[in-house]
């Protein structure tokens, strides 16, 4: 058996843009390509027509930093919603386990522009919520439940070898979890948190349906004003193409600082 | 704290252990005496290590009776992570902390079980690195350290709680031979100053030059109990005598 220090075990999942590996240095990639041109077109397109594309873009802020509030409303609730749910799946005790599992199961197989209309239509003929509530509230619950999945595969990850050794030193079940496995599952799981966050942050494009203003729904109004469809579309996609990437580059350089365990050169 | 002086610190009566349809222990009966360094040798799948992992309950045992300093691990009214606080353990794979300095690996559990101060540990943890030859690695992350160092680490790590019983699974197994020497050195310097050892190894030197007795285990049984210069020069056991002739 050969000793397992360090397992470089990385999920991946494709819900949103991908992370840049840390360790890529070149300058041209996925990332700087798509990140340049969208800036770029951008710039060239509100310098060379102005009219209508700088009017767009100065009508847009609000609803940008609607979909920013709903965003970081929504990361608060799915980060403790999904660390309970991750180890709710991997406990022992039957109940819970069967309990998050089952919370589980069931959101993922629910479309999550259904729960939303669930919660602000058909909860709402007995509970009246605001459209940003219910949205906060769809959203966490959807995103904790696939939160949730990464959080237990992030700590499967860890070799039994290191809950051994807490055990015989007399850690507790509960003392080894927090003390040596999560700080450890967190690494592993940067990647794929930071990618079902950025997979979120499309997804509160949902919510202009409910008649929260968010930038999506910002962009519809100057459409239905204006009817420059192609051109406003336009700068949407743009706007959001734009601050996913920055989010994954965001995400990138977090990853490059928690492997500062690693052996330096590989 | 009540057992007397005499009786052992280690009781294991009876025990079997099952892996599905495998009988991994049979009938294990072996007490161990506080300050005695007792070696486990014998083919791999043989139990050993088994053996040697529900003395601290990393392995459940199905049937028997296992006492530890007085405590019947299996009482419920004991805390099994009490008892584990006495009971060291080093596993063939090192097992660090590879998010925590060497220092941080010394002083987590001290800090947290044993209600030191971050100084007061610190400095049990540098005197014990000192011990094991690694002061200069305090601030190094375990990836950066050879196995040897690690191993070293990792039986500093257990020190550190300062148990009254030091448990060895395969320490050397999983180093390359020129490190096996210095983990062994830290070994016999342990046993030197009387630490309570049970190791499981397939150094045969090491069982000769520091063990008071060596049990021979093969297909979950304990077949010979003796002190090393009987058991190696004369084996009864047919199985022992074939074990030895492949690993001499």
């Amino acid at each position: 058996m050969k000793p397992t220090t360090q397992p470089n075990i990385r999920i991946d999942v494709a819900d949103g843009v991908s992370i840049p590996d840390p360790k890529d240095k070149s300058l041209i990639n996925a990332w700087s390509i798509s990140f340049t041109g969208a800036v770029a077109i951008l710039i060239a397109l509100c310098v060379f027509r102005p009219d209508p594309y700088l009017e767009i873009l100065k009508f847009l802020p609000d609803g940008l930093l609607v979909t920013f509030e709903i965003t970081i409303l929504c990361m608060l609730c799915t980060i403790p919603i999904g660390l309970l749910a991750g180890l709710g799946r991997i406990s022992r005790n039957r109940f819970i386990n069967l309990l998050c599992s089952t919370y589980v199961e069931v959101i993922r197989g629910i479309p999550l522009l259904v729960q939303l209309f669930y919660i602000y239509f058909a909860l709402g003929t007995f509970i009246q919520m605001p459209p940003t509530l219910s949205a906060v509230i769809a959203i966490s619950f959807c995103y904790g439940a696939y939160m949730g999945e990464v959080v237990r595969a992030g700590i499967l990850a860890v070799p039994v070898g290191q809950t051994e050794a807490a055990r015989s030193l007399g850690f507790t079940g509960a003392q080894t979890m927090r003390y040596v496995v999560l700080p450890q599952a967190l690494r592993t799981i940067l990647p794929p948190v930071g990618n079902e966050f950025i997979a979120m942050l499309k997804d509160t494009s949902l919510v202009s349906i409910i008649a929260v203003a968010d930038l999506l729904r910002r962009g519809r109004e100057f459409a239905s004003q204006t009817f420059d469809y192609f051109e406003t579309y336009t700068v949407v996609a743009l706007v959001y193409l734009i601050i996913t990437l920055l989010l994954s580059k965001g995400v990138s350089i977090m990853e490059g600082k928690l492997h500062y365990y690693e052996r330096p050169s590989k | 704290m009540n057992a007397q002086a005499s009786s052992p610190i280690i009781s294991i009566a009876g025990v079997w252990k099952f892996f599905g349809s495998l009988t991994a222990l049979r009938d294990i009966n072996l007490d161990i005496q506080q300050g005695e360094r007792v070696v486990i040798i014998g083919p791999s799948g043989s139990g050993k290590s088994t053996m040697l992992r529900s003395i601290n309950s990393l392995e459940t045992i199905d049937r028997g009776r296992i006492v530890v300093d007085g405590k019947d691990l299996h009482d419920p009214a004991n805390n099994i992570n009490v008892i584990r606080q006495e009971l060291g353990m080093v596993f063939q794979s090192f097992n660090l902390f590879p998010h925590k300095t060497v220092l941080e690996n010394l002083t987590l559990a001290p800090i947290k079980l044993r209600g030191l101060s971050k100084a007061e540990a610190e400095d049990r943890a540098r005197g014990l690195l000192a011990k094991v030859g690694l002061s200069s690695k305090t601030g190094a992350y375990p990836a950066m350290l050879s196995g040897g160092q690690q191993q070293r680490v990792a039986i500093a790590r257990a020190l550190a709680m300062q148990p009254k019983i030091m448990l060895f699974d395969e320490p050397t197994s999983a180093l390359d031979p020129e490190m096996i020497g210095e983990v062994l050195d830290v070994m016999v310097t342990l046993a030197k100053e009387g630490m309570t050892m049970v190791v499981v190894t397939h150094e045969m030197s090491f069982a000769r030059e520091v063990s008071d007795r060596v049990v021979f285990m093969d297909h979950g049984e304990i077949l010979e109990v003796a002190p090393p210069e009987t058991l190696f020069s004369t084996a009864k056991h047919p199985r022992l005598q074939q074990f030895l002739k492949q690993i001499l």
